[in-house]
């Protein structure tokens, strides 16, 4: 593996690879001392043309914990916020003599032209591209659910799994990675959303499609995960009529919460709006492994950064 | 010639032994800008140039109806000068200049004035496009009457870019061409179904969570502009035709008796969406690159006539308008200098389109569309001498380092194409020889 792009780039084998590395890592931070030396002398790059805290600071926790010095290259007050493009930015951090660099897009396929433009020749790791991959965010999720639902699982996956995942995917980059991931591991994924929050073309999707979330939860999935609803990105509007209407329908209340298996868990990718997509008390409650999704993230990006820049399937792939 | 210093009058020139449109095997002679006589074993006057076109297919220079030159203000992609030299480089003897420069073509000035650059240049015809309306706004008509009168003599007024997409301006603007044999060619594309769109909405671009840009959104503007065009009883010209949907609404139109023609890109008869997966942003273009349904009916409709033409929509870029993320680079990519090969490749060489048809939906047909009585007439004695010799047989890859265009936007780099231009003559005169400029 030389770089970590996009979940559709993996086969089992690496996905079952990264995930048995990550419960490693995860082994190690229970220890006195969590500092592992294994990137002593590295620098890894967090090049972050989108705001987004928690991803920046789980992936430099990540890579410090790994002891690589970290960099973090931001839009606010940078020249990223003064028009510098892509293209003259890699060829900045080529120049400075980063090992890797990790990067987060507004824009679909920048890790990839990262990646491939030939402006830089580092291992790139993709933490966000516009609306199209978020792969290490899949990872750990994939994590944070064989963790609950699959400890110990010889064949390494989440082999028979059914896994709800509901809200905005056309705007979501989540949705897609996870799509992907948990159907290359073995699990079963239903996507709910109302249909404009689909994107046209999801039928081609290797998952089911369902308008509602009551059918898709009377189906007793083993986990459910919610999705932010963006606004943000909510270009020509007109997605659905109220936030109202959308809480109503699609909204993890704490009545469809109650539905569910005993043993079901409930994921957000974060950040969550709260009594929107997902009431409070369901976020809050002993269901809930949002705030586990958060400690996995970090041990899957150690794995993927060791991956990337410890091992020798680095040198494979070139 | 409106130049001040009149050029020598150009040798004449023999063709021996080219087939002319792909059917007999003849001669051409050419003499004082004009063709003087074909039948075979021709006597060569003294001082003759004489070409061998043996296994050579002979047309009428190619003519396009869709052509950005960027002249005046975008210089540093494209000049009137290279624009025109890369149009002899890919065979044709006039093209149309679309009208979104800065300033917008919508004054009988600008016009005039990218017509008497094109005639000093003497690469070849450049008959600018007048816009609709003013700068392109959408708001309300140019004073298409002064451009049309002008000494650019505008017949095609085009928004190309942009849609003119206010229902009740379109009708007004097919009304008021009427009055002068003019014709709207409109950029079918509803901006409301395509803000922020970045490429064909389908299968791919949700799998890339880009922007989708539907069918719909060119398909529902044909659909109202050819009811128009048959309510007010005027000619309605379609850019760049990209869906399936779309061949079936012209289809449609022209069984009704409405005055619709249709152009089609290369790149739409050649290209999907598939290619977007890289986000190498030269694949990035207006209308999007649809899906192998569409290609596949695209190349159907201009094989059976429902399009009329092929037209380049050659759109130069700057470098660094491509060299970025797929959402903030630009529209739009090279095409006058591969255009026949890519018709020769996918029309040709498929069995869809003999030689005869390619002068057709390359020269004749967009000439008609475009009043240009000078280009696209039949190869016979009498006719002006625009006149390109195509030899079929080599196939080479695309290297842009040979391409005259200042801008190296192209999609095809490295593919290997058939066809080579043997010899463009423009009003008699020589502008390629073996795919090479020849400089006055």
């Amino acid at each position: 593996m030389r770089h970590f792009i996009s979940i559709a780039d993996l086969d089992r084998t690496e996905a079952v690879a990264l995930l048995a590395t990550a419960e490693h890592m995860a082994a190690t931070q229970s220890r006195s001392i969590r500092k592992l030396p294994t990137l002593v002398g590295s620098t890894v790059v967090n090049l972050f043309f989108e705001d987004s805290t928690r991803t920046r600071i789980s992936f430099e926790a990540a890579a410090k914990r790994l002891s690589a010095d970290v960099i973090n290259f931001s839009a606010k007050g940078s020249s990223l916020s003064k028009g510098e493009s892509l293209k003259d930015t890699a060829l900045t951090l080529q120049a400075m003599g980063a090992d890797a660099v990790v990067v987060r897009s507004a824009s679909s396929g920048a890790a990839h032209q990262l990646a491939h433009a030939g402006w830089i020749d580092q291992p790139i790791i993709n933490a966000g591209d516009g609306a199209h991959e978020h792969p290490t965010q899949a990872m750990l999720d994939a994590f944070t659910l064989r963790h609950h639902l699959r400890p110990g699982d010889p064949n390494g996956g989440l082999d028979g799994l059914h896994v709800v995942i509901v809200g905005d995917v056309l705007h979501s980059r989540v949705a897609r990675s996870n799509m992907l991931l948990l159907t290359l591991l073995g699990a079963r994924v239903t996507l709910v959303a109302p249909p404009a929050l689909l994107p046209v073309g999801a039928h081609a999707w290797p998952c089911e499609v369902l308008y509602d979330l009551d059918e898709a939860l009377a189906a007793g999935p083993d986990a459910v995960m919610m999705l932010r609803v963006q606004r943000e990105r909510m270009v020509g509007g007109g997605f659905f009529p109220t936030e109202g209407e959308y809480s109503r329908r699609y909204g993890l209340s704490t009545q469809r919460a109650a539905r569910l298996p005993d043993h079901a868990i409930v994921l957000h990718p974060g950040p969550m709006n709260r009594g929107f997509e997902i009431a409070g008390d369901v976020a809050d409650s002993d269901r809930s492994v949002i705030v586990e999704q958060v400690a996995s993230g970090v041990f899957v990006r150690m794995a993927v950064l060791y991956h990337l820049l410890a091992t020798d399937d680095r040198e494979d792939a070139r | 010639m409106t130049t001040n210093l009149t050029p020598p009058p150009p040798a004449p020139v023999l063709v021996r032994g080219g087939s002319l449109y792909g059917d007999e095997r003849t001669d051409v002679l050419l003499v004082g800008g004009l063709i003087q006589e074909i039948g075979p074993d021709l006597t060569a006057p003294e001082g003759t140039e004489i070409i061998d076109a043996e296994g050579c297919v002979v047309l009428p220079g190619l003519v396009d109806l869709h052509t950005h030159l960027r002249e005046p203000g975008g210089e540093e992609s494209e000049t009137v000068e290279t624009g025109t030299r890369a149009a002899a480089r890919g065979g044709f003897t006039a093209v149309h200049a679309m009208a979104n420069t800065t300033p917008v073509a919508d004054t009988a000035g600008v016009v005039e004035q990218v017509a008497r650059a094109g005639d000093s240049a003497g690469w070849c015809t450049v008959r600018p496009v007048g816009a609709v309306t003013v700068g392109l706004a959408g708001e309300r008509l140019a004073e298409l009457d002064a451009m049309a009168s002008s000494r650019a003599r505008v017949r095609v007024f085009s928004d190309d870019g942009k849609c003119v997409h206010d229902p009740v301006l379109m009708r007004r603007a097919l009304e008021y061409v009427k009055a002068f044999d003019g014709v709207i060619a409109q950029h079918a594309q509803d901006p409301r179904l395509t803000e922020g769109a970045q490429m064909h909405e389908g299968v791919v671009s949700a799998e890339l969570g880009l922007t989708g840009w539907p069918a719909v959104a060119e398909e529902s503007i044909i659909a109202r502009d050819v009811l128009l065009a048959q309510h007010v009883g005027s000619r309605l010209h379609v850019c760049h035709l990209s869906t399936a949907g779309s061949v079936d609404i012209v289809r449609w139109a022209k069984q009704r008796g409405v005055a619709v023609t249709a152009e089609v890109t290369p790149h739409h008869l050649l290209l999907t969406d598939e290619e977007v997966r890289g986000f190498d942003a030269r694949y990035k273009v207006n209308p999007p690159l649809r899906t192998q349904a569409d290609v596949d009916a695209v190349r159907q409709g201009l094989a059976d006539g429902t399009i009329d033409i092929v037209a380049t929509d050659h759109a130069p870029h700057l470098r660094d308008a491509k060299d970025r993320e797929w959402d903030q680079a630009a529209m739009g990519m090279t095409g006058l200098e591969t255009a026949l090969p890519i018709v020769q490749h996918t029309m040709v060489g498929t069995g869809a389109l003999s030689w005869r048809d390619v002068a057709r939906v390359l020269s004749e047909t967009p000439a008609l569309i475009a009043r240009d009585e000078d280009h696209g007439r039949a190869l016979e004695p009498g006719s002006p001498a625009h006149l390109l010799v195509w030899d079929p047989r080599p196939r080479r890859a695309v290297d842009v380092a040979e391409h005259a265009s200042r801008s190296a936007n192209s999609p095809y780099i490295g593919l290997e194409l058939p066809g080579m231009n043997r010899l463009t003559v423009h009003a008699g005169r020589v502008t390629v020889r073996d795919g090479a400029l020849v400089e006055r």
